[in-house]
């Protein structure tokens, strides 16, 4: 049997699975407590804010959510003005 | 001019999300410019499909109560460069969403792209209607089935009245996509006929999708069929109904899968 498995693609089944179990215990964690990256986006931007003027156009934010590792990207523009008000 | 188009059923599980993703991939595989809406709150699926559920930020419902802008909440394909989403919320309630609100994200969205594709939820609830409520025409997926057809007459009954362009008096462009069609079936007479649904509905066709095994194996892998396997049955359909929808005169046809001589022999699972 295993010969004419060569000339059969590879089963999806098992790329719906991975992607499924992931996806679901970010799910899961969301409904019982808030989901950790949306609240590392949260404060981290409230900290950014603090300091520095900014818009909220000017921030783009990435998040790609792994098994093991998630990422979360915040790009900020911040303005070169901003730190001649700080420093004063 | 950009062109608003919502995917509706009243019935579910027949094919609109699938329908929207790969009718919309196959728009921006012509070099269109395209946006796919999911509009089903607390289940949305349309990122699943798509490939794009780990890397949602921002959703339809922070860009409507202002919480997020649009440019931050749009997701890019990764295979196609003029092909976005813009994902549903899943934990919130569909009353969030206002006609209102609504209306602003699909003005802003008319004036980035040249397809904004509306994934209705099922149902005729308050999702449902907001799907449709701004656009321009729409895809009526239906199964050869009767509960099915049905459902199709009661929401081109909607689109008909509860549209903004139907309350100017306006006409809205109304297609009927049949999916899950099953030749052998339908020739067997087991399967409503592709004349007896659209002479029941008076819509005229948009396409015809083929039952196939492929539509499950694009899902499981997260790429809509035109994109995983462009050269399979449902995905030909597909990439021909999206070119109607561009006005271009393209024959009707039911593509098939040919089967090589092993996959007769053996027979292939399903996905």
């Amino acid at each position: 049997m295993s010969m004419f498995r060569l000339f059969r693609r590879s089963s999806s089944a098992p790329i719906a699975r991975e992607r499924l179990q992931i996806l679901l215990a970010h799910e899961r964690g969301v409904r019982g407590q808030s989901d950790l990256l949306t609240i590392l986006r949260e404060e981290i931007l409230a900290v950014i804010e603090k300091h520095v003027p900014i818009a909220r156009e000017n921030v783009q934010i990435k998040m790609d959510r792994g098994e093991a590792v998630s990422l979360l990207e915040i790009d900020v523009e911040v303005p070169n003005t901003a730190g001649l008000l700080l420093s004063a | 001019m950009a062109k608003v188009l919502v995917v509706t059923s009243g019935k579910g599980g027949v094919g609109k999300t699938t329908s929207t993703a790969a009718l919309g991939a196959a728009l921006a595989q012509s070099g269109q410019s395209v946006v796919v809406v999911d509009f089903d709150v607390g289940l949305r699926n349309l990122d699943l499909v798509m490939g794009a559920e780990r890397r949602v930020v921002f959703d339809l419902i922070n860009v409507v109560q202002g919480v997020a802008k649009l440019s931050q909440a749009l997701i890019r394909d990764k295979r196609i460069e003029t092909l976005w989403l813009l994902p549903a919320s899943q934990t919130r309630d569909k009353d969030a969403l206002t006609e209102d609100g609504v209306g602003r994200v699909i003005k802003e969205l008319r004036a980035k792209f040249d397809w904004v594709i509306c994934d209705s939820p099922a149902g005729i609830e308050r999702g449902a209607t907001l799907a449709m409520r701004f656009a321009d025409a729409a895809v009526i997926v239906t199964n050869p089935e009767v509960s099915s057809v049905r459902d199709s007459d009661r929401m081109i009954g909607l689109l008909d009245s509860k549209t903004e362009r139907a309350e100017k008096g306006q006409r809205i462009d109304k297609h009927i996509l049949i999916t899950r069609y099953d030749a052998a079936r339908a020739a067997r007479g087991e399967m409503l006929s592709i004349e007896d649904v659209l002479e029941i509905l008076s819509t005229p066709l948009l396409g015809i999708i083929p039952e196939s095994e492929e539509v499950l194996r694009a899902s499981n892998l997260g790429s809509p069929v035109t994109l995983c396997n462009a050269a399979s049955a449902p995905a030909r359909a597909y990439l021909a109904a999206a070119r109607r929808l561009k006005g271009e005169d393209v024959p009707m046809t039911i593509p098939n899968d040919k089967k090589g001589l092993l996959d007769k022999l053996f027979g292939r699972r399903a996905a």
